[in-house]
């Protein structure tokens, strides 16, 4: 007994010098395919965009379907937020627009995505999500109405507030 | 109590009086009982009580002490479940009382299928079953999490009226049990390169929001236990990303997921709701720190002073950036000042209940607090905030948030009647 005890002490000694994590490594490989269904971040620089892609006019059918019941006909607003505008940003009281305030582009297709349509997220596929950020882009005048969006094009899309940010603590960044 | 002089204007006695001088008579903030009766057996000291159950609720006498929901019939929109600071003491908050926010209802889930995978830049792509977690050393710290939203009521231009409930109940405080992220990151081994983490739940939204690399290996978790048990559903369970003291939203809840990156997503939440629109169009961006704050829960508007007499000022005082080291109580609007008792245990980034003496004379007072942090932080006055941030041009409705990150003083006016209003003082 009392060795036994001496030996898991000697353990409990060298644990920490012998073992370069300090977890007990129970984590799963995970490649790349098993990841696929959840990989659904797209950065500002366009990284995790997918093929496929959509326009203003392939996208306006799918929002009349999916989409007006809460923003409304063309965006203009319901029970949910208005999707096109862009009143001056004065201060608090200015309403945040996606034309007035969203600082990328790719934010519309990430978040389209992952949380939309809010009864039934993660139900539209790929060319249906570019179609909806086309046919939003467009009706905000920020692309043309034949303009299609995919991987290469959406990240180029410059946001006209994409300067109007002060980093709060840069220095945790 | 004759020979307990007060140190500041209006009746604040000194911090340690209650200690000091027993007998002191204290009048409560309900109403006092009549003149004694006799003492008599109550029903219930006269037959056995009730079955005791498997897990214990609240008594009966207790139902009103809940949360304040701004969505109860659960419209396809955001909702938010406020805590009654009035009705609790203490620096824990009860888990049924926690505030909780969800932006489209809380996830039910199943432990046993749910997955944390870590990938993106770094060596060894992982995923975690909820109880190969459970099987790590397990570190606990208390912490509150505060939406980035609490108080907006206070950028009215005129003070809203409502309870410290509906006000600043977006905050509340656990103990928080779990995995330190720095030991999930060491084991997949962060590539060079990385800067950020994306962090993303598996609720319906999806909810993803970015932190910088250096608050993942600092002090961030991922919290499976909420005060001694698993977490609430409202607070992610089976597993939440904790990032103490920064902003409420940041702390992925229902985690599911954590992408290492070189930049931040500009994730919606990011981009829009949580950047805060400042005086001529620009807004703050990535605000991260819930910074030095505190607010008088007793007294606080609904809960009247029945009677001159002593009474204890209570509230809670938390900063983002440590402990709490100081903090200062006025009972005349702010033209003098007396320093409370900070109740143990005084923890970094957790709630710290204060304490103070109170002897009002029945007249009209105005009660404010003010924290300092361990930093040499100060709690901002309301003017200084709305200088650099502006305030609304009309009073918004009460559940509204027209900017985030208020941490300005709440002032509490009581008249001669003994009830208490929200005053701008």
């Amino acid at each position: 007994m009392s060795t036994l005890k001496w030996k898991l002490f000697g353990i409990a000694i060298t644990f920490p010098v012998t073992v370069a994590a300090a977890g007990p490594n129970l984590g799963q490989p995970l490649s790349h395919a098993e990841l696929a269904a959840w990989d659904i971040n797209v950065l500002p620089d366009g990284t995790g965009l997918p093929k496929g892609g959509g326009s203003a006019a392939q996208g306006a059918p799918i929002y009349a379907q999916k989409c007006a019941a809460c923003h409304g006909e063309q965006g203009k607003g319901g029970i949910s937020s208005a999707l096109v505008g862009a009143p001056p940003m004065k201060g608090m009281d200015s309403p945040k627009t996606i034309a007035n305030f969203w600082p990328y582009s790719t934010t519309l297709f990430d978040f389209i995505r992952r949380a939309m349509p809010f009864t039934q997220p993660r139900s539209l596929n790929d060319d249906e999500v570019y179609a909806l950020t086309a046919y939003i882009l467009s009706m905000n005048k920020l692309i043309g109405e034949q303009d299609v969006m995919n991987a290469q094009s959406l990240p180029k899309v410059k946001m006209p507030n994409r300067d109007g940010f002060i980093p709060r603590f840069p220095d945790r960044m | 109590m004759a020979d307990i002089a007060p140190i500041a204007g209006n009746g604040l006695l000194d911090r340690r009086a209650f200690l000091r001088a027993s007998g002191l008579i204290v009048t409560g903030y309900v109403v006092n009982p009549a003149a004694a009766e006799p003492l008599a057996d109550a029903p219930w000291s006269k037959e056995p009580g009730t079955l005791v159950p498997a897990y214990g609720t609240p008594s009966n006498y207790e139902k009103a002490v809940v949360r304040t929901l701004s969505n109860p019939n659960g419209e396809p929109r955001n909702s938010h479940a406020r805590t009654p600071h009035q009705q609790l003491q203490g620096m824990v908050t009860p888990n049924g009382l926690h505030f909780t926010i969800s932006h489209g209802g809380n996830a039910e889930i199943d432990p046993a299928q749910h997955r944390l995978a870590i990938h993106g830049l770094v060596k060894r792509p992982l995923v975690f079953t909820v109880d190969a977690l459970s099987r790590y050393p397990l570190v606990s710290r208390f912490t509150f999490v505060e939406c980035g939203g609490n108080s907006a009521p206070l950028f009215s231009p005129e003070p809203i009226q409502a309870s410290v409930q509906a006000l600043h109940g977006l905050a509340s405080c656990a103990e928080w049990t779990g995995v330190p992220l720095s030991v999930l990151l060491d084991e997949a081994g962060v590539d060079p390169k990385a800067k950020w983490i994306v962090a993303e739940g598996a609720d319906a939204p999806h909810l993803s929001r970015s932190f910088p690399l250096g608050k993942a290996l600092d002090d961030a978790m991922v919290a499976l236990y909420q005060n001694g048990e698993r977490l609430m559903p409202g607070q992610g369970y089976p597993m939440r990303l904790l990032l103490p003291g920064w902003e409420g939203n940041m702390n992925v809840k229902w985690l599911r997921r954590l992408q290492v990156t070189d930049q931040p997503g500009m994730t919606y939440y990011e981009s829009r709701t949580y950047a805060q629109v400042l005086p001529g169009g620009k807004a703050y961006q990535f605000y991260f720190v819930q910074e030095v704050k505190s607010f008088i829960t007793h007294p606080s508007p609904g809960m009247g002073l029945k009677g001159a007499g002593l009474y204890e000022i209570s509230g809670l005082a938390y900063s983002g950036n440590g402990r709490i080291a100081r903090v200062m109580v006025s009972a005349d609007g702010g033209q003098t000042w007396a320093q409370a008792a900070l109740q143990e245990p005084v923890l970094p980034k957790a709630f710290t209940r204060f304490r103070i003496p109170w002897q009002w004379n029945g007249g009209s007072a105005v009660l404010q607090s003010r924290a300092w942090d361990e930093g040499g932080n100060a709690q901002p006055t309301r003017a200084q905030i709305v200088a650099v941030r502006g305030q609304t041009s009309k009073p918004p409705p009460v559940l509204a948030f027209p900017s985030q990150h208020y941490n300005g003083p709440t002032n509490w006016a009581i008249d001669t009647s003994g009830s208490v209003r929200h005053v701008y003082a």
